[in-house]
């Protein structure tokens, strides 16, 4: 089963978020969602100073296999992007919840991460989520389904 | 009920994420599908590819059968030993299939898709019809394709067996109840190997004990793209035929005599030019091409039939169907935006090194 640490807490589209000390939110996307998507080749992320409402599309991840967004778990601002991720996006595969971070928000309301998942919770949800679809990606995914592109085999 | 190869245990051991694929259950990846690309391009992987379709074609009038069913001509096959690379056309040129035919001592081998399996068997069948020929489907055969640099060493260092190093490109020899072929679908050296269902997991075993890489469908998609090769059901199908889809070599025009199915279709539309091309697109911006992504110039349009991100290349490519007259540099919708790219001939890369302009 895939890695939860307890300091953090869980979007239900697979982001997750820290509180930090300097008052910011740190982002990023879970094992589990790492895992579900394959080897990551590009990541966009939102633009400095951009202000993103909860639940709001703010950058994307893409792995071989398919493209997902990525949302803000808080409303605020985006205060700090990982630019590392641009040469080695696979960080995003090694250290999901280290290296691989993706953003940070400057929150406008603290409580709002209240309202995500805590670790416990998370696992069961996406026990859940495996159980319902055979481990595919499925809301993960909004790009190409795997059947899709690998319809056909050949010589 | 999804068909499992004989390999499916060895699979699951290795790891591999099982998923179902043109009615088999067959590995996506065992870990990282980018590392299984890597470890064919750099040293030497392996792929089952049992679910692939098999026929064996035998009788006095076998080399006629199929130089009226496939489009390239087995006639150039010199003597048992050799195979060539080809389509089955319907009779409008559109492409049932792409085939590899290997000539054996007294009769020919056809090796086709998986996903079409349903057309093509039936499809050879009922043309057989007026031929002194007998087609016998080998599902009691496996096949692993063992593809890299280090292919052909590590294939003799794990079975003992030296053939496969006198064989050239397109050879293909039987040694016992094996049959071992120098070809592939990565752009790289390698063999392809049939063996009885029951010698697969042996040697399965005895390559990877020789350092062969398991690798996926995943990163068989990959490789194949880079190497420019046409993918069934994607980049061809039966509504497009060999001359729109990059495939013209295939088609052996002489000698004018010989009436293969498709061959009216295909030599009106040559007299006419084809509309479309099937060509190679590289995104000159950070991203991933895919599939069905539409495709500009300033005055064509046209669709990627395949896409991902090379990790040989470390950019998105991919396959488009344009206009005959598009040329050099379009415009890619990409999630909606609009990016940089270019037209190039495919393939992109050959014995790991990137081979367009």
């Amino acid at each position: 089963m895939s890695e939860c640490p307890t300091e953090l807490v869980y979007a239900e589209t697979h982001e997750w978020a820290r509180l930090d000390e300097d008052g910011n939110v740190l982002v990023g996307i879970s094992d589990y969602a790492q895992d579900q998507l394959g080897d990551v080749v590009y990541v966009e992320l939102p633009e400095l100073d951009r202000s993103v409402g909860a639940a709001e599309e703010a950058g994307v991840v893409e792995s071989v296999k398919a493209a997902s967004d990525i949302y803000a778990p808080v409303t605020g601002t985006v205060v700090a992007v990982n630019d590392g991720l641009e040469d080695a996006p696979e960080l995003v595969n090694g250290d999901p919840y280290g290296d691989g971070w993706l953003f940070a928000i400057e929150p406008a309301d603290e409580s709002e991460l209240e309202d995500l998942m805590d670790a416990e919770t998370y696992a069961e949800f996406c026990e859940s989520a495996a159980d319902a679809d055979a481990g595919d990606v499925d809301d993960l995914v909004d790009g190409d389904e795997l059947d899709e592109s690998f319809s056909v085999d050949d010589d | 009920m999804a068909g499992r190869t004989p390999l499916f245990d060895a699979h699951v051991r290795a790891g591999a994420r099982m998923v179902p694929f043109a009615g088999w259950e067959m590995p996506l990846q065992y870990g990282s599908q980018v590392a299984e690309h890597h470890a064919v391009r750099n040293e030497a992987g392996m792929f089952d590819v049992s679910h692939m379709t098999v026929t064996d074609v035998s009788g006095a009038a076998a080399a006629a059968f199929l130089r009226r069913v496939v489009a390239n001509d087995v006639e150039r096959l010199a003597g048992p030993g050799k195979a060539l690379y080809g389509a089955v056309l319907n009779e409008s040129g559109g492409v049932v299939d792409d085939v590899i035919v290997y000539r054996l001592a007294g009769r020919y081998r056809v090796v086709s898709n998986a996903g079409t399996r349903d057309r093509v068997v039936p499809w050879l069948s009922e043309r057989a019809g007026p031929f002194d020929v007998a087609l016998r489907e080998r599902r009691d055969l496996a096949m692993l394709a063992v593809q890299g640099p280090q292919a052909l060493a590590r294939f003799q260092e794990a079975t003992g067996r030296t053939e496969a190093s006198e064989l050239a490109f397109f050879d293909v020899c039987e040694a016992g109840d094996w049959m071992i072929a120098r070809t592939g679908y990565t752009g790289e050296d390698g063999v392809e190997v049939l063996v009885p269902a029951a010698a697969a997991e042996p040697l399965w075993r005895d390559l990877l004990q020789a350092g062969v890489a398991p690798a996926g469908l995943g990163a068989r998609d990959t490789l194949r793209l880079e190497a420019g090769l046409n993918l069934h059901g994607q980049d061809m199908d039966e509504s497009v035929t060999p001359l729109e889809s990059n495939m013209a070599w295939t088609v052996a025009w002489d000698p004018p005599e010989r009436d293969f199915v498709g061959r009216g279709a295909l030599e009106a539309q040559r007299r006419h030019g084809s509309p479309d091309k099937l060509t190679g697109i590289v995104l000159e911006e950070r991203g991933v091409l895919r599939r069905g992504m539409a495709v500009r110039t300033e005055t064509d349009a046209g669709v990627l039939t395949s896409g991902a991100f090379s990790p040989t290349l470390g950019c998105g490519i991919g396959l488009a169907r344009l206009p005959r007259s598009a040329r050099g540099a379009v415009r890619i919708e990409v999630r909606g935006a609009s990016r940089r790219g270019r037209i190039v001939r495919p393939p992109f890369v050959r014995h790991g090194k990137r081979v367009y302009e």
